[in-house]
Protein backbone atom coordinates (compact mmCIF):
# COMPACT_ATOMS: atom_id res chain seq x y z
CA UNK A 1 0.00 0.00 0.00
CA UNK A 2 2.44 2.56 1.41
CA UNK A 3 4.61 1.17 -1.68
CA UNK A 4 1.86 2.53 -4.21
CA UNK A 5 1.92 6.06 -3.17
CA UNK A 6 5.61 6.56 -3.35
CA UNK A 7 5.37 5.68 -6.63
CA UNK A 8 2.32 8.10 -7.68
CA UNK A 9 4.20 10.77 -6.00
CA UNK A 10 6.91 10.04 -8.56
CA UNK A 11 5.34 9.55 -11.97
CA UNK A 12 2.04 12.09 -11.61
CA UNK A 13 -0.99 10.05 -13.22
CA UNK A 14 -4.00 11.35 -13.22
CA UNK A 15 -5.96 8.20 -14.06
CA UNK A 16 -6.07 4.42 -12.56
CA UNK A 17 -6.06 1.99 -15.65
CA UNK A 18 -8.90 1.19 -17.87
CA UNK A 19 -10.40 4.49 -16.89
CA UNK A 20 -12.46 6.35 -19.49
CA UNK A 21 -11.17 9.48 -20.89
CA UNK A 22 -11.98 12.32 -23.31
CA UNK A 23 -10.22 14.25 -25.75
CA UNK A 24 -8.02 16.98 -24.09
CA UNK A 25 -7.87 15.27 -20.70
CA UNK A 26 -4.23 15.70 -18.71
CA UNK A 27 -3.51 12.22 -18.24
CA UNK A 28 0.26 12.33 -16.76
CA UNK A 29 2.91 14.73 -16.54
CA UNK A 30 6.26 14.84 -16.98
CA UNK A 31 8.33 11.40 -16.85
CA UNK A 32 5.75 9.55 -19.29
CA UNK A 33 5.64 9.41 -22.92
CA UNK A 34 3.00 9.64 -25.26
CA UNK A 35 1.44 6.73 -26.70
CA UNK A 36 -1.02 6.34 -29.06
CA UNK A 37 -4.07 8.84 -29.05
CA UNK A 38 -2.50 11.43 -26.82
CA UNK A 39 0.40 14.06 -27.36
CA UNK A 40 2.52 15.95 -25.45
CA UNK A 41 2.71 19.61 -24.86
CA UNK A 42 4.90 21.07 -22.04
CA UNK A 43 5.72 17.82 -20.52
CA UNK A 44 1.75 17.29 -20.07
CA UNK A 45 0.44 14.39 -21.85
CA UNK A 46 -3.30 14.22 -22.98
CA UNK A 47 -5.76 12.14 -24.71
CA UNK A 48 -7.07 13.03 -27.99
CA UNK A 49 -10.22 10.50 -28.36
CA UNK A 50 -12.37 9.03 -26.10
CA UNK A 51 -10.69 5.93 -24.99
CA UNK A 52 -9.67 3.59 -22.26
CA UNK A 53 -6.00 5.03 -20.37
CA UNK A 54 -3.60 2.25 -20.03
CA UNK A 55 0.01 2.71 -19.14
CA UNK A 56 3.04 0.30 -20.07
CA UNK A 57 6.06 1.34 -17.70
CA UNK A 58 6.72 4.79 -18.97
CA UNK A 59 4.56 4.75 -21.95
CA UNK A 60 1.09 6.11 -21.69
CA UNK A 61 -1.67 5.33 -24.49
CA UNK A 62 -5.42 5.32 -24.94
CA UNK A 63 -7.47 2.33 -26.11
CA UNK A 64 -9.80 4.28 -28.29
CA UNK A 65 -13.79 3.10 -28.11
CA UNK A 66 -14.20 3.18 -31.66
CA UNK A 67 -12.52 3.92 -34.38
CA UNK A 68 -11.61 3.69 -38.07
CA UNK A 69 -9.62 1.63 -39.89
CA UNK A 70 -6.05 2.25 -40.27
CA UNK A 71 -4.33 -0.55 -42.64
CA UNK A 72 -0.98 -1.77 -42.05
CA UNK A 73 0.75 -4.42 -43.67
CA UNK A 74 0.14 -8.01 -42.76
CA UNK A 75 -3.24 -7.34 -41.99
CA UNK A 76 -6.45 -9.93 -43.05
CA UNK A 77 -8.93 -7.75 -44.36
CA UNK A 78 -12.44 -7.98 -45.88
CA UNK A 79 -13.48 -5.75 -48.81
CA UNK A 80 -16.04 -4.82 -51.27
CA UNK A 81 -15.35 -4.47 -54.92
CA UNK A 82 -16.58 -0.88 -55.50
CA UNK A 83 -14.79 -0.68 -58.88
CA UNK A 84 -13.55 -2.26 -62.05
CA UNK A 85 -10.32 -0.27 -63.44
CA UNK A 86 -8.29 -0.58 -66.27
CA UNK A 87 -5.27 -2.56 -64.09
CA UNK A 88 -7.77 -3.85 -61.08
CA UNK A 89 -10.27 -3.50 -58.56
CA UNK A 90 -10.77 -0.72 -56.33
CA UNK A 91 -12.26 -2.25 -52.97
CA UNK A 92 -13.41 -0.35 -49.55
CA UNK A 93 -11.80 -1.52 -46.50
CA UNK A 94 -13.13 0.76 -44.40
CA UNK A 95 -10.35 2.77 -44.58
CA UNK A 96 -9.72 6.01 -44.97
CA UNK A 97 -8.53 4.80 -48.21
CA UNK A 98 -9.27 3.02 -51.33
CA UNK A 99 -7.36 -0.43 -51.49
CA UNK A 100 -6.23 -1.43 -55.34
CA UNK A 101 -6.09 -5.67 -55.96
CA UNK A 102 -4.20 -5.81 -58.84
CA UNK A 103 -4.88 -8.26 -61.49
CA UNK A 104 -2.08 -9.64 -62.13
CA UNK A 105 -1.96 -10.76 -58.39
CA UNK A 106 -5.73 -12.72 -59.42
CA UNK A 107 -4.63 -14.04 -62.79
CA UNK A 108 -1.26 -15.53 -61.32
CA UNK A 109 0.51 -14.42 -64.41
CA UNK A 110 1.28 -11.70 -66.28
CA UNK A 111 -1.89 -9.13 -67.04
CA UNK A 112 -2.75 -8.73 -71.07
CA UNK A 113 -5.72 -6.16 -70.86
CA UNK A 114 -6.94 -6.71 -74.58
CA UNK A 115 -7.75 -10.55 -73.46
CA UNK A 116 -8.46 -10.88 -69.96
CA UNK A 117 -12.28 -9.94 -68.95
CA UNK A 118 -11.64 -8.66 -65.37
CA UNK A 119 -15.38 -8.33 -64.46
CA UNK A 120 -16.04 -11.84 -64.85
CA UNK A 121 -13.67 -12.42 -61.93
CA UNK A 122 -14.43 -10.04 -59.41
CA UNK A 123 -17.30 -7.45 -59.94
CA UNK A 124 -18.86 -4.34 -58.34
CA UNK A 125 -20.94 -5.62 -54.96
CA UNK A 126 -18.94 -8.49 -54.33
CA UNK A 127 -16.83 -9.46 -51.03
CA UNK A 128 -13.17 -10.40 -51.20
CA UNK A 129 -10.85 -11.39 -47.87
CA UNK A 130 -7.10 -10.20 -48.94
CA UNK A 131 -4.31 -9.49 -47.05
CA UNK A 132 -2.74 -6.18 -47.38
CA UNK A 133 0.80 -6.42 -48.88
CA UNK A 134 1.88 -2.70 -49.02
CA UNK A 135 0.04 0.45 -47.26
CA UNK A 136 1.59 3.78 -47.10
CA UNK A 137 0.29 7.53 -46.51
CA UNK A 138 0.73 8.95 -50.35
CA UNK A 139 -1.39 5.63 -52.06
CA UNK A 140 -3.71 3.67 -50.81
CA UNK A 141 -3.34 0.08 -49.39
CA UNK A 142 -2.05 -2.82 -51.57
CA UNK A 143 -4.36 -6.10 -51.82
CA UNK A 144 -3.19 -9.73 -52.24
CA UNK A 145 -5.24 -13.07 -52.51
CA UNK A 146 -2.64 -15.29 -53.70
CA UNK A 147 -2.64 -16.66 -50.39
CA UNK A 148 -5.03 -20.14 -49.49
CA UNK A 149 -8.28 -18.87 -47.74
CA UNK A 150 -8.17 -15.20 -49.45
CA UNK A 151 -10.57 -14.69 -52.62
CA UNK A 152 -13.96 -14.32 -53.19
CA UNK A 153 -17.05 -14.99 -50.43
CA UNK A 154 -20.26 -16.00 -52.00
CA UNK A 155 -22.24 -17.14 -49.36
CA UNK A 156 -22.98 -15.89 -45.90
CA UNK A 157 -23.75 -12.60 -44.19
CA UNK A 158 -21.50 -9.74 -43.66
CA UNK A 159 -21.47 -7.56 -40.78
CA UNK A 160 -19.75 -4.85 -38.97
CA UNK A 161 -17.89 -3.57 -35.32
CA UNK A 162 -15.35 -1.38 -34.77
CA UNK A 163 -12.15 -2.07 -35.52
CA UNK A 164 -11.00 -1.76 -31.72
CA UNK A 165 -12.86 -4.90 -30.49
CA UNK A 166 -11.90 -7.01 -32.99
CA UNK A 167 -9.36 -8.23 -30.41
CA UNK A 168 -12.13 -8.72 -27.59
CA UNK A 169 -14.07 -10.26 -30.58
CA UNK A 170 -11.46 -13.41 -30.86
CA UNK A 171 -10.30 -13.28 -27.26
CA UNK A 172 -7.47 -14.99 -25.26
CA UNK A 173 -6.21 -17.35 -28.28
CA UNK A 174 -9.30 -17.42 -30.22
CA UNK A 175 -11.57 -18.16 -26.74
CA UNK A 176 -14.74 -15.95 -28.09
CA UNK A 177 -14.63 -16.66 -31.53
CA UNK A 178 -14.81 -20.06 -30.97
CA UNK A 179 -17.65 -20.15 -28.72
CA UNK A 180 -19.88 -18.36 -31.40
CA UNK A 181 -18.53 -21.17 -34.09
CA UNK A 182 -19.43 -23.96 -31.94
CA UNK A 183 -22.59 -22.86 -30.20
CA UNK A 184 -23.79 -21.31 -33.73
CA UNK A 185 -22.45 -23.80 -35.92
CA UNK A 186 -21.17 -20.57 -38.46
CA UNK A 187 -18.08 -20.35 -40.02
CA UNK A 188 -16.87 -16.82 -38.77
CA UNK A 189 -14.25 -15.19 -40.67
CA UNK A 190 -12.82 -12.10 -38.97
CA UNK A 191 -11.08 -8.86 -40.73
CA UNK A 192 -9.01 -6.79 -38.90
CA UNK A 193 -10.83 -3.80 -40.54
CA UNK A 194 -14.19 -4.57 -38.77
CA UNK A 195 -15.85 -6.46 -40.92
CA UNK A 196 -16.61 -9.82 -40.11
CA UNK A 197 -18.32 -12.82 -42.69
CA UNK A 198 -20.56 -14.66 -41.04
CA UNK A 199 -21.85 -18.02 -42.75
CA UNK A 200 -24.02 -20.63 -41.96
CA UNK A 201 -26.37 -23.26 -42.49
CA UNK A 202 -29.64 -21.54 -42.33
CA UNK A 203 -29.86 -17.97 -41.95
CA UNK A 204 -31.12 -18.18 -38.53
CA UNK A 205 -27.89 -19.58 -37.44
CA UNK A 206 -26.22 -15.94 -39.00
CA UNK A 207 -28.55 -14.25 -37.16
CA UNK A 208 -27.65 -15.60 -33.99
CA UNK A 209 -23.88 -15.19 -34.78
CA UNK A 210 -24.37 -11.57 -36.07
CA UNK A 211 -26.17 -10.95 -32.46
CA UNK A 212 -23.85 -12.30 -30.50
CA UNK A 213 -21.00 -10.50 -32.10
CA UNK A 214 -23.08 -7.54 -31.40
CA UNK A 215 -23.42 -8.15 -28.32
CA UNK A 216 -19.47 -8.68 -28.02
CA UNK A 217 -18.92 -5.01 -29.58
CA UNK A 218 -21.39 -3.22 -27.29
CA UNK A 219 -19.92 -5.19 -23.62
CA UNK A 220 -16.43 -5.33 -24.88
CA UNK A 221 -15.36 -3.45 -22.14
CA UNK A 222 -16.99 -5.88 -19.41
CA UNK A 223 -15.72 -9.12 -17.55
CA UNK A 224 -17.51 -12.56 -17.78
CA UNK A 225 -18.41 -11.55 -21.44
CA UNK A 226 -17.89 -14.99 -23.34
CA UNK A 227 -19.93 -17.00 -20.75
CA UNK A 228 -22.74 -14.44 -21.06
CA UNK A 229 -22.54 -14.67 -25.09
CA UNK A 230 -22.91 -18.47 -24.80
CA UNK A 231 -25.64 -18.60 -22.51
CA UNK A 232 -27.53 -16.26 -24.87
CA UNK A 233 -27.15 -18.19 -27.82
CA UNK A 234 -28.29 -21.11 -26.00
CA UNK A 235 -31.41 -19.60 -24.64
CA UNK A 236 -32.12 -17.76 -28.13
CA UNK A 237 -31.66 -21.14 -29.15
CA UNK A 238 -34.12 -22.73 -27.42
CA UNK A 239 -36.77 -20.35 -27.87
CA UNK A 240 -36.84 -20.43 -31.41
CA UNK A 241 -37.31 -24.09 -30.96
CA UNK A 242 -40.18 -23.75 -28.61
CA UNK A 243 -41.90 -21.13 -30.94
CA UNK A 244 -41.45 -23.73 -33.89
CA UNK A 245 -42.51 -26.55 -32.01
CA UNK A 246 -45.62 -24.72 -31.29
CA UNK A 247 -46.37 -24.12 -35.10
CA UNK A 248 -46.19 -27.86 -35.91
CA UNK B 1 -13.96 5.95 -47.49
CA UNK B 2 -17.82 4.65 -47.79
CA UNK B 3 -20.14 3.48 -50.79
CA UNK B 4 -23.55 3.36 -51.58
CA UNK B 5 -22.74 -0.20 -53.38
CA UNK B 6 -24.51 -2.87 -51.51
CA UNK B 7 -22.32 -6.09 -51.28
CA UNK B 8 -23.95 -8.70 -53.35
CA UNK B 9 -24.25 -11.36 -50.62
CA UNK B 10 -26.54 -8.91 -48.78
CA UNK B 11 -28.54 -8.01 -51.93
CA UNK B 12 -28.93 -12.05 -52.39
CA UNK B 13 -30.38 -12.05 -48.73
CA UNK B 14 -32.59 -9.29 -48.84
CA UNK B 15 -34.17 -11.06 -52.04
CA UNK B 16 -34.55 -14.43 -50.27
CA UNK B 17 -36.27 -12.96 -46.80
CA UNK B 18 -38.34 -11.06 -48.76
CA UNK B 19 -39.57 -13.80 -51.47
CA UNK B 20 -40.27 -15.51 -48.11
CA UNK B 21 -42.81 -12.82 -46.35
CA UNK B 22 -39.07 -11.73 -43.88
CA UNK B 23 -37.20 -8.78 -43.90
CA UNK B 24 -33.48 -7.89 -42.49
CA UNK B 25 -35.21 -6.27 -39.24
CA UNK B 26 -37.79 -9.47 -38.76
CA UNK B 27 -40.52 -6.48 -39.47
CA UNK B 28 -43.37 -7.68 -41.69
CA UNK B 29 -43.63 -6.46 -45.52
CA UNK B 30 -46.08 -3.70 -44.72
CA UNK B 31 -44.73 -2.97 -41.70
CA UNK B 32 -43.56 0.25 -40.28
CA UNK B 33 -40.39 0.91 -38.48
CA UNK B 34 -40.65 2.93 -35.05
CA UNK B 35 -42.24 5.82 -35.67
CA UNK B 36 -41.37 8.73 -32.98
CA UNK B 37 -42.84 12.38 -33.73
CA UNK B 38 -41.67 15.51 -31.79
CA UNK B 39 -43.08 19.06 -32.47
CA UNK B 40 -42.38 22.45 -31.79
CA UNK B 41 -38.79 21.47 -31.50
CA UNK B 42 -37.58 24.94 -33.34
CA UNK B 43 -38.42 27.92 -30.72
CA UNK B 44 -37.56 30.54 -33.85
CA UNK B 45 -39.93 28.93 -36.36
CA UNK B 46 -43.43 29.49 -36.79
CA UNK B 47 -44.27 25.97 -36.75
CA UNK B 48 -41.56 22.59 -36.55
CA UNK B 49 -41.34 18.95 -35.55
CA UNK B 50 -39.21 16.30 -36.31
CA UNK B 51 -39.82 12.65 -37.10
CA UNK B 52 -37.70 9.78 -36.71
CA UNK B 53 -38.89 6.49 -38.38
CA UNK B 54 -36.40 3.94 -37.50
CA UNK B 55 -32.89 5.11 -37.90
CA UNK B 56 -33.94 7.97 -40.61
CA UNK B 57 -34.39 11.12 -39.44
CA UNK B 58 -35.99 14.42 -40.23
CA UNK B 59 -36.43 17.86 -39.36
CA UNK B 60 -39.23 20.24 -40.59
CA UNK B 61 -38.91 23.94 -39.83
CA UNK B 62 -41.81 26.03 -40.94
CA UNK B 63 -41.32 30.01 -41.77
CA UNK B 64 -43.83 32.18 -42.89
CA UNK B 65 -43.26 35.92 -44.24
CA UNK B 66 -45.08 38.64 -46.35
CA UNK B 67 -43.91 38.87 -49.72
CA UNK B 68 -46.29 39.28 -53.41
CA UNK B 69 -48.16 36.69 -55.11
CA UNK B 70 -47.64 35.17 -58.34
CA UNK B 71 -48.89 36.80 -60.68
CA UNK B 72 -51.23 33.95 -62.32
CA UNK B 73 -52.99 33.57 -58.48
CA UNK B 74 -53.04 36.96 -57.53
CA UNK B 75 -55.30 36.03 -54.55
CA UNK B 76 -53.39 32.88 -53.12
CA UNK B 77 -50.81 32.59 -50.69
CA UNK B 78 -47.34 31.00 -51.88
CA UNK B 79 -46.28 27.45 -50.62
CA UNK B 80 -42.70 26.78 -51.12
CA UNK B 81 -40.77 23.36 -50.26
CA UNK B 82 -37.43 23.32 -50.03
CA UNK B 83 -35.30 19.98 -48.97
CA UNK B 84 -31.79 20.12 -47.50
CA UNK B 85 -30.14 16.73 -47.65
CA UNK B 86 -27.25 17.80 -45.69
CA UNK B 87 -23.52 16.00 -45.75
CA UNK B 88 -24.12 14.66 -42.05
CA UNK B 89 -27.10 13.03 -42.56
CA UNK B 90 -25.04 10.65 -44.79
CA UNK B 91 -22.02 9.60 -46.37
CA UNK B 92 -23.13 9.77 -49.87
CA UNK B 93 -24.61 12.93 -49.26
CA UNK B 94 -21.84 16.08 -50.80
CA UNK B 95 -22.41 19.79 -50.01
CA UNK B 96 -23.43 21.84 -52.77
CA UNK B 97 -26.69 22.96 -54.97
CA UNK B 98 -29.42 20.56 -54.67
CA UNK B 99 -29.07 17.37 -56.88
CA UNK B 100 -32.37 15.62 -58.12
CA UNK B 101 -32.96 13.20 -55.28
CA UNK B 102 -33.04 16.38 -52.61
CA UNK B 103 -35.75 18.62 -55.59
CA UNK B 104 -37.53 14.91 -56.06
CA UNK B 105 -38.10 14.78 -52.18
CA UNK B 106 -38.94 18.58 -51.96
CA UNK B 107 -41.48 18.64 -54.86
CA UNK B 108 -43.20 14.97 -53.84
CA UNK B 109 -43.89 16.41 -49.64
CA UNK B 110 -44.70 19.72 -51.92
CA UNK B 111 -47.12 18.19 -54.44
CA UNK B 112 -48.86 16.21 -51.26
CA UNK B 113 -49.63 19.60 -49.17
CA UNK B 114 -50.25 21.52 -52.65
CA UNK B 115 -52.87 18.78 -54.20
CA UNK B 116 -55.05 18.07 -51.06
CA UNK B 117 -55.33 21.74 -50.76
CA UNK B 118 -54.26 21.09 -46.90
CA UNK B 119 -52.87 24.98 -46.49
CA UNK B 120 -56.27 27.01 -47.35
CA UNK B 121 -54.17 29.63 -49.74
CA UNK B 122 -56.77 32.21 -50.20
CA UNK B 123 -56.61 32.48 -46.23
CA UNK B 124 -53.17 33.80 -46.97
CA UNK B 125 -54.01 36.80 -49.04
CA UNK B 126 -53.41 40.15 -47.47
CA UNK B 127 -54.04 42.30 -50.24
CA UNK B 128 -54.84 40.46 -54.07
CA UNK B 129 -51.92 40.99 -56.60
CA UNK B 130 -49.85 42.82 -53.75
CA UNK B 131 -49.36 41.58 -50.70
CA UNK B 132 -49.71 37.43 -49.60
CA UNK B 133 -48.18 35.44 -46.70
CA UNK B 134 -45.37 33.30 -48.06
CA UNK B 135 -45.63 29.44 -46.22
CA UNK B 136 -41.58 27.54 -46.65
CA UNK B 137 -41.56 24.41 -45.23
CA UNK B 138 -38.19 23.60 -44.86
CA UNK B 139 -37.62 20.03 -44.88
CA UNK B 140 -33.79 19.25 -42.96
CA UNK B 141 -32.26 15.35 -43.57
CA UNK B 142 -30.69 14.62 -40.01
CA UNK B 143 -29.91 11.01 -40.53
CA UNK B 144 -30.41 9.12 -43.73
CA UNK B 145 -31.56 5.01 -43.16
CA UNK B 146 -34.04 5.03 -45.66
CA UNK B 147 -37.47 5.85 -46.98
CA UNK B 148 -37.12 10.10 -46.27
CA UNK B 149 -40.41 10.55 -48.37
CA UNK B 150 -43.25 9.05 -46.08
CA UNK B 151 -40.30 10.68 -43.23
CA UNK B 152 -40.72 14.16 -44.46
CA UNK B 153 -44.25 14.26 -45.61
CA UNK B 154 -45.36 13.05 -41.72
CA UNK B 155 -42.61 15.72 -40.51
CA UNK B 156 -44.00 18.35 -42.84
CA UNK B 157 -47.71 17.79 -41.82
CA UNK B 158 -46.65 17.98 -38.31
CA UNK B 159 -44.93 20.87 -38.20
CA UNK B 160 -47.88 22.65 -40.31
CA UNK B 161 -50.38 21.27 -37.52
CA UNK B 162 -48.26 22.91 -34.89
CA UNK B 163 -47.83 26.66 -37.30
CA UNK B 164 -49.23 29.71 -35.71
CA UNK B 165 -49.48 32.81 -37.96
CA UNK B 166 -48.95 36.47 -36.46
CA UNK B 167 -51.92 38.74 -36.28
CA UNK B 168 -51.63 41.83 -38.62
CA UNK B 169 -53.66 44.73 -39.56
CA UNK B 170 -53.89 46.58 -43.00
CA UNK B 171 -53.68 50.17 -42.15
CA UNK B 172 -53.42 52.75 -45.51
CA UNK B 173 -51.72 49.86 -47.19
CA UNK B 174 -49.20 48.98 -45.17
CA UNK B 175 -49.43 45.66 -43.54
CA UNK B 176 -48.78 46.02 -39.45
CA UNK B 177 -47.49 42.80 -37.86
CA UNK B 178 -49.54 43.20 -34.58
CA UNK B 179 -48.56 41.20 -31.25
CA UNK B 180 -49.85 37.26 -30.96
CA UNK B 181 -50.48 34.57 -32.97
CA UNK B 182 -53.20 32.54 -34.32
CA UNK B 183 -52.98 28.73 -35.27
CA UNK B 184 -52.57 28.19 -39.56
CA UNK B 185 -55.78 26.44 -40.58
CA UNK B 186 -55.10 23.30 -41.99
CA UNK B 187 -57.91 21.82 -43.79
CA UNK B 188 -56.38 18.26 -45.12
CA UNK B 189 -53.79 15.70 -43.80
CA UNK B 190 -51.78 14.28 -46.44
CA UNK B 191 -49.55 11.51 -45.28
CA UNK B 192 -46.86 9.96 -47.62
CA UNK B 193 -46.95 6.05 -48.01
CA UNK B 194 -44.14 4.71 -49.63
CA UNK B 195 -43.65 1.06 -51.25
CA UNK B 196 -40.29 -0.45 -53.04
CA UNK B 197 -40.67 -3.42 -55.44
CA UNK B 198 -38.06 -5.96 -54.55
CA UNK B 199 -38.42 -9.76 -56.01
CA UNK B 200 -41.60 -9.00 -57.44
CA UNK B 201 -42.81 -8.36 -54.28
CA UNK B 202 -44.23 -4.95 -52.62
CA UNK B 203 -42.36 -3.89 -49.08
CA UNK B 204 -43.62 -0.53 -47.14
CA UNK B 205 -41.41 1.53 -45.52
CA UNK B 206 -38.17 0.66 -46.98
CA UNK B 207 -34.95 0.73 -44.99
CA UNK B 208 -31.78 2.36 -46.65
CA UNK B 209 -30.58 -1.43 -47.96
CA UNK B 210 -33.67 -2.03 -49.24
CA UNK B 211 -33.84 0.93 -51.26
CA UNK B 212 -30.38 -0.17 -52.48
CA UNK B 213 -31.99 -3.40 -54.31
CA UNK B 214 -35.45 -2.90 -54.83
CA UNK B 215 -36.62 -1.94 -58.95
CA UNK B 216 -38.73 0.27 -58.34
CA UNK B 217 -40.52 2.65 -55.67
CA UNK B 218 -43.96 4.00 -55.54
CA UNK B 219 -45.49 7.02 -53.10
CA UNK B 220 -49.12 7.65 -52.95
CA UNK B 221 -50.09 10.42 -50.88
CA UNK B 222 -52.93 9.55 -48.85
CA UNK B 223 -56.03 12.82 -47.96
CA UNK B 224 -57.83 11.97 -44.72
CA UNK B 225 -60.86 10.66 -46.33
CA UNK B 226 -58.65 8.04 -48.29
CA UNK B 227 -58.06 9.53 -51.12
CA UNK B 228 -54.98 9.85 -53.08
CA UNK B 229 -54.04 13.42 -53.82
CA UNK B 230 -50.41 12.47 -55.15
CA UNK B 231 -48.05 9.69 -56.87
CA UNK B 232 -44.68 9.59 -57.07
CA UNK B 233 -42.83 6.19 -59.05
CA UNK B 234 -39.21 6.00 -59.12
CA UNK B 235 -36.64 3.53 -60.39
CA UNK B 236 -35.86 1.91 -63.29
CA UNK B 237 -38.61 -1.31 -62.73
CA UNK B 238 -42.06 -1.24 -63.04
CA UNK B 239 -45.35 -2.24 -61.98
CA UNK B 240 -48.41 -4.09 -62.45
CA UNK B 241 -51.98 -3.01 -62.19
CA UNK B 242 -52.84 -5.64 -59.61
CA UNK B 243 -49.58 -4.59 -57.64
CA UNK B 244 -50.94 -0.66 -57.63
CA UNK B 245 -54.29 -1.76 -56.85
CA UNK B 246 -52.68 -3.36 -53.70
CA UNK B 247 -50.43 -0.68 -52.93
CA UNK B 248 -53.57 1.90 -53.32
CA UNK B 249 -55.35 -0.65 -50.61
CA UNK B 250 -52.60 -0.82 -48.14
CA UNK B 251 -51.36 2.84 -48.25
CA UNK B 252 -54.83 3.96 -47.19
CA UNK B 253 -54.60 1.45 -43.97
CA UNK B 254 -50.92 2.38 -43.24
CA UNK B 255 -51.91 6.33 -43.93
CA UNK B 256 -54.66 5.87 -41.44
CA UNK B 257 -52.09 5.12 -38.71
CA UNK B 258 -49.54 7.53 -39.53
CA UNK B 259 -51.87 10.20 -39.56
CA UNK B 260 -53.37 9.10 -35.48
CA UNK B 261 -49.55 10.01 -34.85
CA UNK B 262 -49.24 13.44 -35.55
CA UNK B 263 -53.19 14.63 -36.04
CA UNK B 264 -54.70 14.90 -32.51
CA UNK B 265 -58.94 15.14 -32.20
Amino acid sequence: MNLKIVVMKKMPVLYERRQIVTPGDLLAENDYMAGENTFKENGKIYATRVGLVNYENRNIYVMALKSFYFPMVGDTVIGKVIDVSLIGWMIDVKAPYRALLRASDVLERSFRPQRDDLPSMFDVGDIIIANIVASDRTRGPLLTIREPGLGKITRGQITEITPTKIPRLIGKKGSMISIIKKETGCQVFVGQNGSIIVSGKSPEDERLAIMAIHKIEQEAHTSGLTDRVAEMIRKEKNEKKEVSGKHV
Amino acid sequence: MTSSIIARVRQKRIEQLISLGKRLDERGLTDYREVQVEVGVIEKAEGSARVRLGKTEVLVGIKIELGAPFSDVPDKGVLTVNAELVPLASPTFEPGPPNENSIELARVVDRGIRESEAIDLEKLCIEPGKKVFIVFVDVYVLNYDGNLIDASALAALAALLNTKLFKYAVKEGEVQIKPGYKPLSIRNHPVAVTFAKINDKLVVDPGLEEEQVMEARLTMTIEKDGKICALQKGGAGYFKIQQILEAGKIARKKAAELRKLVVKK
